[in-house]
């Protein structure tokens, strides 16, 4: 141990031989206090994004620190936004780090009384096979005056409006080359 | 605005701290009217009646941008002799068929029309049902301008500006303040603020949330505000507009590359069943051959689609894949869905990011139509109400549903944050803006653009092997994205093919480089030039602070960048702009093109003086003076020739549920809204119907600050949370002795579907109005809460209150305006609840047949 | 180097700061806040706040209550039957009797004084010495103005803070830019500080030691002492989206504010004020000041805060002596120790 340093750095000592006699300033700092440092200056990397709420389309930054997202705050370079958030944009580190998020995939079997553990990819298939099987099954070629249709009305889709344009597209591709026509989003609500 | 978009209404606050006058014209008093100039409180509902009063204020005292509407709008054209005006017919138009109430067209074109050249593109003659309307894109639908006759001393009396004046002449200020309640002095103060702060050195911005779409008659607000804005002289000019601001981030987006029934990306149609039988004569339903403008070039754009989904599969010969495209028959829009699904027709159901057991009109309909799905896929980043009505739902506490006997199989897969993915999403003023990923998704979360992907690869595996013709488009999809270590498709390659590619394999740089000959494809022809000279234009970031105030080096908009639609009004037919204050761009003659500080909506080179040849057709049609290059006359329309299911021009309707008389015509509400006369989507009684007085009051619902839309990615978080923690009405003082209702005490809230409790605030905020010699309250419904076990905070959801009466055009529900009743304390629980709302239905004599009886004339 | 307890100081060369940068503080004007709240979450958000609970107080849209341990800025909502500047609020002429603001503004009391756990403070309330609740501009007939005043609090950051001199374990301190920052590795709960504020700011936290993050310690805002310290915007300031919150050298914004009350008062909106500015008030002016449009009292303010410590000097001599002798034993625990 550096006893004098130590001895020499302890707030009273501090005190009582510097400029701040009354220990309310430089002398009380401590250690920890004087070496605090933001989390945006520590962060590994800093990415562009947009904030996923409304459609002013607020510029933000996302700072990451081991591969999490550690601070969420406005880019002040968007001509949009200058730098500001609402307090929806505020809250955008929590959202993705949210401890009510959920990030296993549940089942509920019919008639099941609760949630069960899936593995996604058993998942997926799962919803290929339901897909495929509601399709073939309510397949129309004709309407019901023999004008062609192509198309399924056995399911449908809903959202988009929160997703990537890259989302929407491949979403409204691949279920219009299914024959689905029932895709809709938050425009009607 | 502030309520909603608080960061967008900076620069409202900065125009303000300018000298900006700000008027806020709402039912309810927010936090934008406690920094406006001006609130005026308006019943909900009567917006058109206000609208309507300003035209007429313009047009009585002349106060109208004279050389701007002679030259940029169609008020000198003439209509036809057989138009007939809803002011002559009890406030129907010529053309209505009671049986099916609905509207041939066909008599609102403009004089000398030539036939057919009117009403194509799905105005919707009387028996083509409902679903037309909204497939008009941006394009509007066509005309054909070569036999308009126009007298430009707008004198005519059957020219649009004569015809305007005549059908707004009853629209006076004390009209308005019998039907909106607001007092006459209130009205023509706004009308003398917009007028005065409108003209060559000043233009005024209309700013609505979508909340103004959330009507019966939702289209004609838009219009009704357009005609004001056209009148003025504000469209297309700085400061001028109409801006819509949208609720999610990507709603834009999801609108012009569609996840809607009756579009294609770009605001191509649907193909319609029986109509669209071949590519000929369904490119003939959006463009007439005729029609100036750059919808003249839908072949292009429809072909390079065809190419960008189904490759080298599509030929001239087989018309270029049309035929894997599904077809459409009328309505399939979400509300007609989940009311098949109530009826047991639709097996599975993809929520992707939304709730709309809290968010959708009739909640209380989705749930129980969600019951009857045989699975359902939720893909979300919370566990939202949605994934869980099946046990804690409110239908599971009144005892209708029984978990054990619901035989939904339901899938909740975790979806991925915007920091987990990169991709675009679209702002409310068509900006693309690319956001990076940052991090990958936690556990077994994953991106909508991974899901699809693997999800069209497992059926693609699944039918490989298939002969029958209906799975050709899925096989001879191209779905070939190159994918990364972790199996995450490339955002980037999706957005190349969105942008398109030239014969040589060059990314486009315009879609006016499209072709029809198949050589180009382009997934969304409005967004080639996003990928401009082999850059991401979305992901240019260059700072706000180094750029011009039109910050065109930051993102990319549609089309082609630029950041003002129809910018050429800003400058006068000769090409000057109407003041150097108010400059955007203008005619350079030393350099022969359009410059200034936007992106010119414009030919670059076509002089403002140029005068298209006889027989001209598309772009080449529109002359230098033409500014809404869009349109099939090149005009800003005032009135409507086609295109709209329920007028050339809006009329006042009462809501669809209203304890008020339609004070101007024997005609109460739209008389083409789309109603659903059905036992599970039952309607109050409005005034002159038996029962009307069971449900006296007018509720509304609207967003606060501190939630997000269902609460999806609100209600999850407790730093929004603990701000807004509980659902709760607002009522005026006046209204809370008249009902006994205690500030924080609880209150019921009824309508014929169901009642829903919430905590009340007592406020100032809340004014009752005098409408029609009568006292209106307003209820004001937050609509954020749900009912659900893993939310931080849940409550009763608002939208359970409204039932299902739609905007005939657009097929949007009119949710923010209903007639309801409200008492002291909480509902019942229980069965109890479903004999307390029945006895408010027999109180009001409430069967199937009421509140949908559309013609009342 | 004289320090003083009371009177205009520039406070961090005063605390032994030599070279300390120019004071930083907060101008917050509410004639634009628009109460999004944004100062709420973004606070929470960089510092780690825990949320204080989901209690609707339903006074007006302000479901926080309180400035407290979990609570660095709070966005006050008052309603009024008042009329601000010229604004035109639309009740003239129509069916209204006496407005709710008066109930409402009880309410709100009630909220503030009762059972002050739901607010996630155990902070005892400042008697403000409240105007009656009938506030001028009521009508007793019918309402006939309104509005609806919006402001964002925060630790006032006192030129002579109390919460400092009395903190007895150094873990409170004048920071080089003149602001009062707490050390949680230092304080050890005791709440000397807490009654002393002037204001009601500082605050112990609730909550279960281990559980919660710093249950027990006092807690305030920081100005975002480690973003300011690299040069950056304290998380409130940089969200607020009308600039409602500015931050910035006092001296300038002192300055910026006295146009902006002029610029207010030219523009009709009379009753415009600032609060905090004066040097010479009972703590020697705040590093965060504001600028009002009523009476400090209507937004939860003291009219008059005086610091509480004002007569510490009398009492200097002991305290100094008593360090001295903690100093002995700190050296003889240390020699025998080596």
């Amino acid at each position: 141990m550096d006893l004098g340093k130590t001895f020499l750095s302890w707030p009273v000592v501090r005190q009582l031989t510097g400029d701040d006699p009354l220990g309310r300033g430089k002398a009380a700092q401590s250690a920890r206090t004087a070496a605090l440092q933001p989390r945006t200056k520590t962060a590994d990397r800093v990415v562009d994004s947009i904030c996923p709420y409304c459609a002013v389309g607020c510029g933000q930054k996302v700072y990451v620190k081991d591969e999490k997202v550690v601070q969420i705050e406005g880019d002040p370079n968007s001509p949009v936004s200058r730098g500001r958030l609402c307090p929806k944009g505020s809250a955008s580190e929590q959202l993705v780090n949210s401890p009510g998020r959920v990030t296993k995939v549940r089942y509920r079997r019919p008639y099941g009384t609760d949630w069960e553990d899936l593995d996604l990819d058993v998942a997926i298939d799962m919803i290929a096979d339901r897909v495929v099987e509601t399709r073939n099954r309510t397949w129309q070629d004709l309407d019901d005056q023999g004008h062609k249709v192509r198309r399924t009305l056995g399911f449908a889709s809903l959202g988009g409006a929160t997703l990537d344009n890259e989302e929407n597209y491949l979403i409204k591709k691949l279920f219009t080359a299914l024959g689905a026509v029932q895709i809709e989003n938050q425009a009607r609500i | 605005m502030a309520e909603c978009h608080p960061v967008g209404f900076q620069w409202v606050m900065e125009a303000k701290a300018r000298g900006a006058k700000v008027i806020h014209i709402d039912p309810r008093f927010t936090r934008t009217s406690a920094v406006s100039d001006t609130h005026v409180p308006l019943r909900a509902g009567s917006d058109i009646a206000f609208l309507g009063g300003v035209v007429r204020y313009i047009l009585e005292n002349e106060l109208y941008f004279e050389e701007y509407v002679k030259a940029y709008t169609n008020a000198s054209f003439l209509v036809g002799e057989e138009f007939v005006d809803s002011e002559d017919l009890g406030g129907l138009f010529s053309g209505y068929d009671e049986a099916k109430a609905t509207y041939d067209p066909t008599s609102w074109g403009y004089a000398g029309a030539s036939e057919g050249s009117v009403g194509k593109g799905g105005a919707g003659g009387a028996d083509k049902g409902h679903a037309e309307g909204h497939s008009l894109g941006s394009g509007g639908p066509s005309v054909d301008p070569h036999t308009i006759q126009r007298d430009e001393t707008l004198q005519h009396p059957r020219s649009v500006f004569q015809v305007l004046k005549r059908h707004y002449a009853r629209y006076t200020p004390e009209m308005v303040e019998e039907v909106c309640g607001v007092p006459k002095e209130l009205f023509l103060e706004v009308c003398e603020a917009v007028t005065a702060n409108s003209g060559r050195e000043r233009t005024t911005c209309w700013v609505y949330s979508v909340g103004w779409t959330h009507h019966s008659v939702g289209v004609q607000y838009i219009r009704g505000s357009a005609i004001i804005q056209l009148l003025l002289g504000n469209m297309g000019r700085p400061g001028g507009g109409i801006l819509a601001l949208r609720g999610h981030a990507s709603i834009q987006g999801s609108t012009d590359i569609p996840t809607l029934f009756n579009i294609l990306p770009g605001y191509l149609p649907m193909p319609k069943a029986g109509a669209d039988e071949s590519f000929e004569s369904y490119l003939d339903t959006i463009r007439n051959h005729e029609q100036k403008g750059f919808w003249a070039n839908a072949e292009s754009y429809s072909v390079s689609l065809q190419k960008a989904w189904w490759g080298e599969k599509a030929t001239v010969d087989n018309g270029w894949a049309f035929d894997y495209l599904p077809r459409i028959s009328g309505d399939h829009g979400t509300y007609r869905t989940v009311l098949d699904m109530n009826d047991g027709k639709v097996d599975g159901y993809f929520l992707l990011g939304q709730n709309p057991a809290v968010g959708s009109a009739h909640a209380r309909l989705q749930r129980l139509g969600m019951a009857q799905l045989t699975w359902l896929v939720v893909r979300d980043l919370n566990m939202i109400e949605s994934a869980t009505y099946w046990k804690d739902g409110p239908e599971i506490e009144t005892g209708e549903l029984k978990t054990e006997e619901i035989g939904t199989e339901v899938f909740f897969l975790p979806a991925a944050a915007h920091t987990e993915k990169s991709g675009t999403f679209t702002q409310t003023q068509r900006m693309l803006q690319w956001h990076h990923k940052a991090v990958d998704p936690p556990g077994d979360c994953r991106s909508e653009l991974e899901f699809f992907h693997l999800l069209g690869q497992k059926l693609r595996e699944r039918l490989r092997d298939s002969e029958l013709e209906r799975d050709r488009p899925l096989l001879d999809l191209t779905w070939d994205y190159p994918v990364d270590e972790k199996g995450e498709p490339s955002a980037d390659a999706v957005l190349r093919e969105i942008n398109g590619f030239g014969p040589d394999g060059q990314l486009l740089n315009s879609y006016l480089q499209m072709k029809p000959d198949g050589s180009t494809s382009g997934g969304c022809w409005i967004y080639t030039g996003v990928y401009a000279d082999g850059v991401n234009q979305s992901a240019r970031r260059k700072p706000g602070s180094e750029q011009s105030w039109v910050a065109p080096d930051w993102g990319w908009a549609w089309p082609l960048n630029r950041r003002q639609l129809y910018n050429r009004a800003s400058a006068d037919p000769d090409g000057k702009p109407w003041s150097e204050r108010k400059a955007l761009v203008w005619w350079d003659e030393d350099q022969a093109k359009w410059v200034g500080h936007d992106v010119p909506d414009f030919e670059g080179t076509k002089p403002p003086s140029y005068r298209p040849p006889e027989g001209a057709t598309g772009p080449a049609a529109l002359a230098g003076d033409d500014p809404f290059v869009m349109q099939a006359d090149g005009k800003g329309w005032l009135y409507a020739p086609s295109g709209l299911l329920d007028g050339p021009m809006p009329v006042h309707y009462e809501p669809s549920e209203s304890p008020v008389r339609n004070a101007m015509y024997h005609q109460q509400g739209n008389p083409t809204r789309e109603t659903f006369a059905r036992k599970d989507n039952l309607q109050n009684p409005s005034a002159g119907e038996p029962g009307a007085d069971v449900f006296p009051y007018v509720c509304t619902t609207y967003r606060l600050t501190e939630h997000h839309t269902a609460g999806g990615l609100s209600r999850w978080l407790p730093y929004l949370s603990e701000l807004q923690p509980e659902f709760f009405c607002e009522v005026s003082p006046e209204h809370a002795r008249e009902r006994g209702l205690e500030h924080l005490g609880w209150a019921t809230i009824v309508t014929a579907r169901t009642a829903i409790e919430a905590r009340v605030l007592v406020t100032d905020r809340v004014v009752p109005l005098k409408v029609g010699g009568k006292t209106i309250h307003q209820v004001g419904l937050p609509y954020h809460w749900g009912v659900g076990g893993d939310a931080v905070v849940s409550g009763d959801a608002a939208n359970d209150l409204f039932g299902l009466s739609l905007d005939p055009n657009v097929h949007i529900q009119e949710s923010k305006v209903a007639s309801c009743d409200i008492v002291p304390g909480r509902r019942p629980r229980g069965p109890e609840l479903l004999r307390f709302v029945e006895d408010y239905r027999s109180r009001a004599g409430i069967t199937v047949e009421t509140g949908n009886q559309r013609f009342t004339s | 180097m004289s320090n003083s307890l009371f009177g205009p100081v520039d406070p961090a060369p005063d605390a032994g700061w030599a070279d300390a940068p120019p004071r930083k503080g907060f101008f917050t004007d509410t004639s634009v806040c628009i109460g999004c709240k944004a100062c709420e979450v973004a606070c929470k958000e960089w510092n780690a706040i825990p949320d204080d609970g989901m209690n609707f107080l339903g006074s007006s849209y302000d479901n926080t209550g309180a400035l407290g341990a979990s609570t660095w800025r709070h966005v006050a909502f008052i309603e009024q039957p008042k009329r601000l500047g010229s604004q035109q609020t639309g009740l003239i002429g129509e069916p209204v009797g006496p407005g709710a603001t008066d109930a409402l503004n009880r309410a709100a009391d009630e909220a503030l004084s009762g059972d002050r756990s739901l607010l996630g403070t155990d902070n005892t309330v400042v008697d403000l010495g409240m105007p009656g609740v009938t506030l001028p501009g009521a009508n007793g007939d019918g309402r006939a103005d309104f509005r609806w005043l919006m402001e964002s609090d925060v630790c006032k950051h006192c030129t002579h803070a109390a919460c400092l001199d009395v903190c007895p374990t150094g873990s409170l301190f004048r920071t080089e830019f003149g602001t009062v920052v707490v050390q949680d590795d230092i304080c050890n709960g005791c709440g000397y500080c807490v009654p002393a504020c002037p204001f009601g700011v500082i605050d112990r936290r609730i909550g279960e030691k281990g559980v919660v993050k710093n249950a027990g310690i006092a807690q305030k805002c920081t100005l975002c002492y480690d973003r300011i310290g690299e040069g950056l915007t304290p998380a409130c300031a940089k969200a607020c989206p009308t600039q409602s919150i500015q931050y910035g050298d006092v001296d300038e914004l002192r300055e910026r504010a006295q146009q902006r009350v002029d610029a207010l008062h030219a523009a009709g909106v009379h009753d415009a004020r600032l609060y905090g500015h004066d040097e010479h008030d009972g703590v020697g002016g705040t590093g965060a000041f504001f600028l009002l449009l009523d009476e400090p009292e209507v937004y939860g303010l003291p009219p008059d805060p005086v610091v509480t410590t004002k007569d510490l000097p009398a009492m200097w001599k002991k305290a100094g002596l008593a360090a001295l002798t903690m100093l002995a034993g700190a050296v003889a625990v240390f020699g025998s120790g080596s």
